[in-house]
């Protein structure tokens, strides 16, 4: 069964360690902060400005001026702190942040990664991702595996405009861990009841298999 | 030494068609709701707007992208704002796409008298075409030239009558840096006191920067995406 965003935000929680700054994109990465494990303590950080990020406010209490990087509204934790944007970028261009998280249109078994334009079609922006993606020094990718039509999202070549090239680490999509090597995607680990050969059917990047490969554990 | 002026219209004094101004805040956060609402009601036009959003088609930039207001935006992230969007992919407005750290970078070296530097972000993208790429420790990095306005408006929570300016919370984000680099920068703030009374320790923006500063009024702080628990 492929996993839910839930699980997947699940999953990439695992990667969390103690200590760790991290910033979290828009979409499900943002749920990573849901699934923080016992006994461990990161520190979000917002690139609008923001350390120490903690959960939506109760209800009544939003407050305009404390936002997270997807406008929405967002408490402060004790410790946490604000700063400007130049401030905020030159965290993550200096690589202070350890681990960056984001969603991605296609990535190639190189680690480069699409994600901000479909042209014609879609413009959002880059945002803070080419920024992220040029800096970090761990970047996992949250995404779906397919497109809505069953194209392969983890390709050779990007066919979309890249955020940036050759920086992915690891990948989290609803059917597989991967990480990117030299040789191309080496998987991981598979979610729960999908085979390897699920995995190669929608992966049209190179995909290095060695061995049993583990399912996914929550 | 008088900074203080009256309203944003007066704030806005000098203002010409084709001019550039940096517009400080991320989102809906930290607009400086008041000089914007009287840019829209005036007749400037064919303005280059360097600002991260465009805010949403009814709040904010998006009052001047419906008036026409805009014949150029400089920004990171188009979001959610259907019209500069539509307008965007219909050709109907000059839309140059900057990686938001870089854009935040450009603002601050504008005002910091540092003309150009390197940044790794946008390497091998399309933000790289016709910049000059250099290997620092093993890593390309693209040149960035600084971003300077005729015109920076920006927000504050508290300011004083000399200028010096304090934040709240993320309604910071780009009003710090684009305080710096406006040939002359307008501050509208929700309190205004004497010189003397805000703390020197917690002022972000010394008054240096600032030479145009008021007391806003009726601050809407529309909420884009309100979440509760």
């Amino acid at each position: 069964m492929a996993l839910s965003k839930e699980q997947i935000a699940q999953r990439i929680a695992q990667e969390l360690k103690d200590g760790y700054y991290v910033n979290l994109g828009i979409g499900i990465p943002t749920l990573v902060a849901n699934y923080v494990p016992e006994g461990i303590e990161v520190v979000l950080q917002s690139e609008n400005g923001m350390l120490g990020m903690g959960p939506f406010p109760e209800k009544g209490q939003a407050d305009a001026d404390m936002i997270n990087a997807g406008k929405q509204t967002v408490t402060v934790l004790p410790g946490g702190s604000f700063f400007d944007s130049s401030a905020s970028f030159a965290m993550i261009r200096g690589g202070h942040v350890d681990l960056t998280v984001l969603g991605a249109f296609e990535v190639t078994d190189k680690g480069d990664i699409a994600s901000w334009k479909i042209p014609g079609k879609m413009v959002k922006g880059m945002g803070g991702a080419m920024d992220l993606v040029a800096s970090a020094k761990n970047i996992v990718v949250a995404m779906q595996h397919c497109s809505k039509d069953g194209e392969s999202k983890l390709l050779k070549e990007c066919t979309l405009p890249l955020t940036g090239v050759a920086c992915v680490k690891k990948i989290v999509s609803d059917l597989a861990v991967l990480e990117v090597t030299d040789d191309g995607f080496l998987l991981l680990e598979r979610a729960p009841g999908v085979s390897v050969e699920d995995i190669r059917k929608v992966t049209a990047g190179r995909l290095i298999v060695n061995g049993e490969i583990p399912e996914m554990k929550f | 030494m008088n900074k203080v002026v009256k309203n944003a219209s007066e704030a806005l004094y000098g203002i010409r068609d084709g001019m550039t101004l940096m517009v400080g805040g991320f989102g809906l956060s930290g607009l400086p709701e008041n000089t914007i609402a009287a840019l829209a009601s005036s007749e400037v036009k064919g303005l280059t707007c360097i600002s991260n959003n465009a805010g949403v088609d009814d709040f904010g930039l998006g009052y001047l992208l419906k008036n026409r207001q805009i014949k150029k935006m400089i920004s990171s992230y188009v979001g959610e704002n259907a019209e500069f969007e539509r307008q965007l992919l219909n050709g109907e407005l000059e839309v140059e796409l900057i990686p938001q750290g870089t854009l935040a970078e450009r603002c601050r070296a504008g005002g910091a008298g540092i003309p150009a530097f390197f940044v790794p972000a946008g390497y091998g993208t399309e933000v790289a075409d016709g910049k000059e790429v250099r290997v620092f420790n093993g890593k390309p990095h693209l040149l960035e030239h600084a971003l300077v306005a005729d015109f920076a408006i920006v927000k504050a929570w508290k300011g004083d009558t000399h200028g010096n300016l304090i934040y709240r919370h993320t309604a910071n984000n780009f009003n710090q840096a684009m305080a710096m680099a406006g040939k002359i920068t307008i501050a509208e703030v929700e309190e205004l006191v004497p010189a003397g009374e805000l703390d020197p320790n917690q002022i972000h923006t010394p008054g240096i920067f600032v030479q145009r500063i008021f007391q806003g009024k009726d601050y809407e702080k529309r909420i884009e995406r309100l979440t509760e628990r």
